[in-house]
């Protein structure tokens, strides 16, 4: 128990294992035959690696991670196509730095930078808007990326600039959305999930309804969730009591961020700007209906496909992952990263083969910062 | 990048953009008010915000303001958003 003492509340935290305990018990659920719980943000992994939450939790609970790290599920070709934008000379591309070490085909962003390519990580969207005002002469591209927490700053950039009528500002946008790869999971055949622990701060922005589908098609309860290690050790709480009064519903532990309604604003800005592609492709999962978001026409002037095309689905080539990477499985929880052959061998953080070992909110970065590392490789 | 920071409005600097300064740990930064304004731009000086890329995404009150920022630093995600906000500062000037 010694993550327990660095707690803000250790007294809680006992009483919460304890609780959590009795209620894996009350399942019937044993380390051969666990309750499986999908927490689906990558953040939440992160949080449940660094404070330990696998190994306080009792053996008859596993945690299998889900597909709620944008960088991790981001397709090698689009990567490839970033590059093929930033290389051009007239443009300075922009990105979040989180996006910069995810392998392509040939080479990363970073690689792309050193062999000379105008490639700045950028903090927010404004800072690439006001790169683009100062650069009359240039292109500025801001590579788009995220889940619907980053969504509506791409969404109001672009309305900035076409109110300011800027004409050297695009967006290369891929941000996808986290409801439909959860039905993908559900109706994986091969799937066992018992349960969610849903995502923080999407739900800030789309509220809690879009999840209706999870108690309603698939009886399984999904519980909204912050960030403090409290918070998760309620959540999975919330989770297990659902399931042993044999109910399924959609409970919100984040409440004091999170309204049921999500951010009016924002999902407002999301709909002017933004609509669903038809499919999608994610790493590790395969194309998925409606997961994806494409600029409306009527913005077009600030779509970076538009505007060097490169249109999803024309220019798209089929990519085979590098040979022995197993970040698919991994993603979909049929295995656990210390199980990827490559594992701390041909992947590792500073080398990522693969992607989920870029991000501190891939699984298997998760896996080998916090000590998971050990179980497979020493 | 989808935990966040927080920060307080310390002035209205664009009423026109939505812009405000916001001090996130000492650090001034610009931030978009768009999606927390409905109360208007100037109720929000001296409130807590969550800052998402830039963006004030939601209004929180200061005791929750100081758990995130410890969850944060536990991360080490804190440091990582100074990082990107000081990259960035680099990056506008062109000395990348």
């Amino acid at each position: 128990m010694k993550y327990v003492d660095e707690f803000r509340d250790p007294k809680a935290a006992q009483a919460l294992l304890k609780a959590i305990e009795g209620k894996v018990a009350d399942l019937g659920a044993t380390q051969e035959n666990p309750v499986h719980i999908m927490e689906i943000c990558g953040g939440h992994t992160h949080a449940i690696f660094r404070h330990g939450l696998d190994k306080l939790t009792p053996p008859g609970l596993e945690f299998i991670h889900g597909p709620g790290c944008p960088v991790c599920v981001l397709p090698m070709s689009r990567v490839d196509e970033c590059i093929e934008i930033a290389e051009r000379p007239e443009v300075i591309f922009t990105t979040f730095g989180d996006a910069m070490r995810v392998p392509g085909t040939k080479k990363s962003l970073i690689q792309a930078k050193a062999d000379g390519a105008d490639i700045r990580m950028v903090y927010s969207p404004l800072d690439a808007l006001e790169l683009a005002r100062r650069n009359p002469d240039r292109k500025v591209v801001f590579f788009g990326l995220g889940f619907e927490t980053t969504t509506p700053s791409t969404a109001l950039a672009i309305q900035q600039a076409s109110c300011e009528g800027l004409k050297n500002f695009s967006v290369f946008c891929n941000h996808i959305t986290v409801p439909p790869p959860i039905k993908v999971l559900l109706d994986d055949p091969h799937m066992v999930l018992d349960g969610f622990v849903g995502p923080g701060h999407v739900s800030m922005v789309i509220g809690t309804k879009p999840y209706e589908f999870i108690p309603r098609d698939y009886g399984k309860p999904i519980v909204v969730a912050g960030f403090e290690p409290l918070d998760l050790l309620q959540s999975v709480l919330m989770v297990l009591v659902q399931l042993s009064e044999g109910r399924a519903e959609v409970e919100n532990q984040y409440a004091r961020i999170v309204p049921d309604e999500g951010n009016p604003v924002s999902i407002a800005a999301i709909e002017d700007v933004y609509e669903p592609r038809p499919t999608f492709e994610w790493r590790g999962l395969g194309e998925i209906d409606a997961s994806g978001l494409r600029i409306r026409s009527k913005y077009r002037a600030f779509d970076a496909e538009e505007v060097f095309d490169i249109g999803y689905g024309a220019a798209r080539r089929v990519v085979e992952e590098p040979e022995g990477c197993a970040c698919g499985e991994v993603m979909t929880g049929r295995i656990k990263p210390m199980e990827c052959p490559q594992f701390g061998k041909g992947c590792t953080p500073e080398m990522p083969l693969g992607a989920l070992m870029v991000s501190s909110e891939g699984a298997c970065a998760a896996y080998w910062q916090y000590g998971g590392a050990r179980q497979g490789v020493d | 990048m989808c935990l966040g920071i927080p920060g307080q409005i310390v002035e209205i600097s664009d009423h026109e953009t939505n812009l405000a300064l916001a001090d996130v740990s000492g650090v001034r930064r610009k931030v978009n008010v768009t999606c927390v304004a409905g109360e208007g731009l100037d109720a929000l000086v001296g409130k807590w915000v969550l800052i998402h890329v830039g963006f004030a995404m939601a209004i929180i009150d200061e005791a929750e303001a100081k758990k995130t920022m410890d969850t944060l630093n536990a991360l080490g995600e804190a440091q990582e958003e100074f990082e990107a906000m000081f990259e960035s500062d680099r990056a506008m000037e062109g000395r990348t």
